[in-house]
């Protein structure tokens, strides 16, 4: 490389304009592989046309060009790591490391007025464009309208505006540190936070991490900005030194941490992750809810483990009439346990598939167990458990129907998975409500829980009047017959 | 990259709309396209015109970016925005506004306008007064169910830039001799702006009004079609054929929005609708709003759309300014065992947001700003309203309230009630130069803009356009703001994105 290097720096030396061409290219330079692809199908064009080459100019506005500008040296400096591969995106932390407090590569100004300093990425990519580029052509600049006003030698302030107008500007006059504050100062004065961002891009590069924080503490703004930048950026490792150095929203970072685990696939690699989130600082409350979200996949991974297992033996016949539509991976807490209610509802508190376990670990409430145990026996058509599940003892031994939810939800769930009517009777009959009862009983057929409604309501009218809805000679005729003819009797006795 | 390889002669361009951004670049930087397009540029579109006194930036990232994560980049191009309004209709001589954004934009105003002096123009203002209102000075109203019928559509459909897809069912074109075999499965597109007459009627009245206007103008049709048996003379006839096209226009919107009115009553009429509107109301109204909602808890017990949920639980801690924290770690617990623990992220966004937090202070001043600026009204008339009230069924936008009152008596009367809102409230003038000073005439209305920064609903938009064609109100209002939102599109906006991040 470094041969190579040397001759190009020869070549470039003596001409001056061709850097103007590859400079565009270092834009999607940023990686070797890339930039050579990059290059090669560009060469193809450039011989093709001269014209072409305009293609890669900028033709001027906004933040396109500043970003450009500030590209420009940024790749300089940095593209100068080997496997830059994604560090964009991973922000690693070499790439920070890095980072020394060099001179920039080289900037707008230097172009015009022709200066050699030169980092190793030039001559590099000299390398690789070379063959392409000799006939390009002057036009490749920009219109020098463009150019007309600039000096190269504005105050922060006006930097700033301009930027604000789009045009370009090089930040790398700004040696100092002071001079470095006051230009983001001035930029967050101007509101536009693109500017803010690549004032900030510049600052990340040039500046030592410490100082670069410290200066951040007290800039909430363009502190904000930049975690913003880095989380778009996917800059993990340096985001997340930032916000470790100094506490300034103790909340994101636990937060922001948590979030990742989003991105892991694997469950088991997640699993590791959440439990490494539960040591971080998270208000009482939500870490009880992280805790629980680890302590949830790790029982889902057991569970899931065993029961694909179980499944595929094809011994148990609750797997085989009632194969599973998806993993428990990753499912919500209350589906977890309308799975547990569904193929593990008989199982010993011990085992951690067992409904009993999850409502204790979980401390789920009595209303959604039931709740939900309700509707898994339904769907099984386990009208038994159901009625367990509904009947409690009291200390004297007497058993009695109790449900927390109210009995015509209880009835709604019965009836959304046909439950016969003789089951979903029992429970109408327990409604509370009496206009809701004979509205369900109606509904649903409940033919005695309407008689007897009616029978104790005492209203013969609505009795005599629904013998129309039964069959004739049935049961429920006879018993409606014999009603009124009780009450007949009484009547006149 | 492909394309480039199969077809060399091709030139790409990029356009980016509104604006470049960085990060985009960056992205096509990496995958290693971006030298690939001749030419980037930048559209700027600030403020789209989207009815004749309606603009919007249609940034849905707005009222996140300002309330969230202290970016005041959208705020930056709102007063952009609205330097170009002033380039084109005249510098606006008073600023009134209330919050901190609208704090920031005045203040972005000002400066721009200093610092552009060539830009003083000598068109005559057609503004007199601009109210910037940030969103979170009111909270409450996107969360609540829209009841207009444009509001509506928005809630159970979504429009989208004046278009909304609807059920294709109700639309099929009955062919005569044809079966209905071949039902359309297409969604129904339709394009809903003022151009239409009979949606510039109907669409910011109460729902429960439209029916009665849609019949009277079925009558109005038919006779009018009718008349074709009583043209006797060629002329007559020739009237009557001219005024055909405009006849069918009209036949087949009455017809199009016969079919919504339609939909909208089987959503309107069902008993989760009604259930939901109670509680609603429940808690516009001040009851209850202490305590854990037993309908609420039903919904989640029975998984109902997370969106419903959170919608239903930020309403009920905003009219309590903030919930007990018996209460919200309730309600936390339950949607995190229901819908999964990852939500806790979109809990804290909505917390940082104001909707879903702990009430501080033990202070809950709802119902004095309730009852000062009369935001439950008992008697609403929906079918000839006198009030904003109307567009909710009782509850008045607090937003549009503040605008009325601003209008008259003023903003004086209700200085204790702004201090319990969030942000500073302020005034600014804005020069003429001499000569443009406008001396308005009797029974000439002024003009105001009405800015929300942060969103707004088209409930919202129907009370400021109720208030513009009272008889002696005094202001016409045009309306602009950073997106058109109702409630599931704002909460959406604010809930954290769970799938991994495609890039």
């Amino acid at each position: 490389m470094s041969r190579v290097r040397a001759d190009e720096e020869e070549y470039w030396h003596s001409s001056k304009f061709r850097a103007f061409t590859f400079d565009d290219e270092d834009d999607e330079l940023s990686q070797l592989k890339e930039s050579k692809r990059a290059v090669n199908s560009l060469r193809d064009i450039v011989d093709d046309d001269d014209d072409d080459l305009e293609r890669v100019s900028w033709s001027g506005e906004p933040v396109g060009s500043i970003s450009w500008s500030i590209k420009e040296t940024a790749s300089g400096s940095t593209s100068s790591l080997d496997g830059r591969d994604s560090s964009l995106q991973k922000g690693s932390s070499s790439y920070a490391a890095a980072l020394p407090k060099q001179a920039s590569s080289y900037s707008l100004s230097s172009l015009f007025k022709g200066r050699n300093k030169l980092s190793s990425f030039q001559s590099l990519s000299d390398a690789l464009t070379d063959t392409g580029v000799k006939n390009y052509a002057p036009e490749l600049r920009r219109p020098k309208a463009e150019y007309k006003d600039y000096s190269g030698d504005w105050s922060p302030k006006d930097t700033v505006r301009r930027m604000q107008r789009g045009k370009v500007c090089s930040l790398e006059r700004f040696r100092s540190l002071q001079d470095k504050l006051v230009l983001l100062d001035e930029a967050v004065a101007g509101h536009d936070g693109n500017v803010i961002t690549a004032v900030l891009i510049f600052l990340k590069r040039t500046l030592r991490r410490e100082i670069l924080f410290r200066e951040l503490e007290v800039r909430q703004v363009a502190l904000c900005h930049l975690i913003h930048f880095l989380r778009e950026t996917g800059e993990q490792k340096f985001l997340l030194d930032l916000l470790r150095t100094h506490c300034f929203f103790p909340l994101s970072l636990q937060l922001s941490q948590y979030r990742e685990h989003l991105n892991i696939q694997d469950v088991e690699k997640r699993r590791e992750f959440l439990k490494g989130c539960i040591g971080l600082p998270f208000s009482a409350e939500d870490n009880s809810h992280i805790q629980d979200h680890y302590t949830l996949l790790e029982r889902q991974i057991i569970i899931e483990a065993n029961d694909r297992h179980l499944e595929m033996a094809g011994q148990s016949e609750l797997f085989r009439k009632y194969p599973r539509k998806a993993s428990i991976l990753n499912m919500p807490l209350v589906t977890t346990l309308f799975y547990s209610c569904f193929y593990h509802y008989t199982e010993a508190e011990g085992m951690f598939s067992s409904p009993t376990n999850l409502k204790k670990t979980f401390k789920i409430p009595d209303k959604q167990y039931v709740l939900t145990a309700l509707a898994a026996r339904a769907k099984l058509r386990a009208w038994g458990d159901v009625d367990a599940l509904l009947t409690t003892k009291n200390w004297l031994g007497y058993t009695k129907k109790k449900a927390p939810i109210g009995f015509h939800r209880v009835v709604e769930i019965l009836q959304r998975n046909n439950a016969p009517v003789q089951v979903l009777q029992e429970y109408v009959r327990l409604v509370e409500d009496v206009e809701t009862r004979l509205n369900l009983a109606t509904k649903y057929k409940c033919h005695d829980v309407v008689i007897e409604t009616y029978r104790d309501l005492k209203d013969r009218i609505q009795l005599t009047a629904y013998k129309g809805k039964v069959e004739r000679g049935s049961a429920e005729e006879e018993k409606i017959n014999s009603i009124l003819s009780n009450t007949v009797r009484n009547a006149y006795s | 990259r492909e394309d480039r390889g199969r077809s060399p002669q091709r030139d790409f361009h990029i356009l980016f709309v509104p604006r470049r951004s960085l990060l985009c670049e960056q992205w096509l930087k990496e995958q290693g396209v971006l030298g690939s397009f001749i030419h980037r540029e930048q559209y700027s579109l600030d403020l789209i015109p989207f009815d004749g006194d309606l603009l919007s930036m249609e940034s849905e990232s707005a009222f996140k970016e300002c309330y969230l994560e202290s970016d005041q980049t959208s705020l930056y191009h709102a007063a952009k925005g609205l330097m170009t309004l002033q380039a084109l209709y005249g510098t606006i001589p008073q600023i009134f506004g209330k919050g901190d954004c609208a704090r920031h934009v005045a203040n972005m105003m000002i400066r721009m306008k200093r610092e552009f002096p060539g830009s003083q123009n000598s068109i005559f203002p057609v503004f007199d007064t601009l109210l910037l209102l940030d969103r979170n000075v009111d909270l409450l109203t996107p969360l609540a169910t829209q009841l207009t019928y444009e509001g509506l559509i928005d809630e159970i459909y979504g429009i989208q830039n004046t278009y909304v897809k609807l059920p294709p069912e109700k639309f099929a074109p009955k062919k005569q001799g044809e079966g209905g075999k071949d039902l359309p499965t297409e969604p129904k597109k339709l394009q809903l702006n003022s151009a239409e007459e009979l949606y510039a009627e109907i669409r910011d009245k109460n729902f429960n009004a439209v029916g009665s206007v849609l019949s009277k103008k079925a009558k109005i049709i038919s006779a009018a079609f009718e008349e074709r048996h009583h043209a006797k003379t060629v002329g007559e006839i020739k009237q009557f054929v001219s005024q055909l096209p405009h006849m069918q226009a009209a036949r087949s919107s009455l017809a199009n929005h016969t079919s919504i009115a339609e939909l909208i009553k089987d959503i309107t009429t069902s008993e989760d609708f009604f259930d939901n509107l109670t509680v609603e109301q429940e808690f516009m109204s001040g009851i209850d709003t202490d305590k854990v909602n037993n309908y609420i808890e039903d919904c989640i017990a029975q998984k109902h759309p997370l969106i419903k949920i959170l919608r239903l639980v930020c309403l009920q801690s905003v009219c309590n300014s903030g919930l007990k924290q018996k209460v919200l770690d309730h309600y936390k617990r339950e949607i995190l065992q229901t819908y999964g623990y990852e939500h806790i992220l979109t809990l804290n966004n909505l917390e940082k947001a104001g909707l879903l937090k702990p009430q501080t202070g033990g202070r809950n001043n709802y119902p004095t700003i309730r009852k000062t600026l009369r935001l439950w009204m008992d008697d609403v008339n929906e079918q000839n309203p006198n009030d904003i009230s109307y567009v909710y069924s009782g509850y008045a936008p607090l937003s549009v309230r503040l605008a009325q009152l601003l209008a008259r008596p003023g903003w004086r009367s209700i200085e204790e009630v702004l201090k319990m809102l969030p942000g500073p409230h302020f005034e600014e003038r804005q020069q003429l130069p001499t000569g443009l000073q406008k001396k308005r005439q009797h029974g000439e209305n002024r003009v105001t803009l009405v800015f929300f920064l942060g969103g707004v609903t088209y409930a919202e938009i129907a009370a400021l356009r109720f208030l513009s064609q009272m008889e002696d109100g005094g202001t016409e209002y045009i309306i602009a703001t950073t997106k058109l939102i109702n409630g599931t599109t704002w909460i959406k906006s604010l809930m954290e994105k769970l799938e991994p991040a495609p890039f």
